[in-house]
């Protein structure tokens, strides 16, 4: 076993024990924590495979934006010390054994399948391709759909300020 | 061939799926819920990364997979917050059993 594969084991360790504690856990703040460390978890497994942009954007966008989000909305919507009630026993127990049969199902499937070997060309993921075929208007260029996105975040944030705009007493008669 | 090969990867992220599977089936609180499908995506993100370094490095197809994915996860993420807020302006609750008007 050399340093790479016990470096991957620990990430999929660390990982996996924070994922379940982040939906397992009764306290909602500390879920909303435990999620925080999952995602930086697969932060620091894309700096395994070498994709530090994708690593970055993970960290900026998820732990940065998305776990942000979700601790003020926590706060805005419960206390935070609460206790969630526990989850029914008739409930848990099917989806832990619906969720266990197709874990192993599919990796039944994984572990029978062969990928096939990869061709032995190297793997840039370097920014600077990554911004040029993101603007490129040729063969294989992301233009498109990186504008229909640009105009998705738009109006994402025009309809989150409609829904959650306060609406006065007297217009809503 | 790296020592740890695909399969190691995607059985990571299957495992994670379920999690997420696991935590949107029992959870009850619109919030957990959302945690919970951010962890699904999440998996979903290493698999497109994952078969794009492993199976075909010559492409960065994957990796324009998972940009957009995590861009279209924070849009969904703000939407819906913004809507989980504004139920519990009206229900004073964020639990889906009080949120049962348009059920049937």
């Amino acid at each position: 076993m050399n340093a790479q594969e016990i470096i991957f084991y620990l990430i999929a360790v660390y990982i996996l024990g924070t994922g379940i504690m982040a939906v397992t856990t009764q306290r909602i703040f500390r879920a909303s924590i435990w999620l925080l460390f999952s995602l930086i978890g697969i932060a620091s497994l894309y700096f395994w495979m070498d994709l530090e942009f994708i690593a970055a954007v993970q960290i900026v966008v998820y732990v940065g934006g998305i776990v942000v989000l979700i601790i003020f909305s926590v706060f805005l919507t419960q206390k935070a010390g609460d206790q969630m009630p526990k989850a029914l026993k008739s409930r848990t127990l099917p989806s832990a054994f619906a969720s266990l049969f197709a874990l192993a199902f599919t990796s039944n499937i994984l572990l029978h399948h062969n990928f096939g070997s990869a061709s032995n060309m190297l793997f840039d993921p370097s920014v600077d391709r990554i911004g040029m075929a993101m603007l490129n208007t040729g063969d294989g260029g992301y233009i498109l759909p990186f504008e229909v996105v640009s105009m998705l975040l738009l109006s994402a944030m025009i309809g989150c300020i409609v829904i959650a705009m306060k609406v006065k007493k007297e217009e809503a008669k | 061939m790296t020592p740890i090969s695909l399969t190691h990867i995607i059985l990571l992220s299957t495992a994670l799926f379920f999690i997420g599977m696991y935590g949107f089936f029992t959870r009850r609180n619109l919030i957990t819920i959302l945690m919970s499908i951010e962890l699904m995506l999440n998996s979903v993100n290493i698999n497109f990364v994952a078969f794009n370094k492993y199976l075909y490095p010559q492409n960065i197809d994957g990796i324009f997979f998972s940009i957009f994915i995590i861009t279209i996860a924070a849009a969904e993420a703000a939407v819906a917050i913004a809507i989980i807020i504004n139920l519990y302006r009206s229900h004073n609750s964020i639990d889906v059993e009080d949120a049962s008007e348009m059920k049937y």
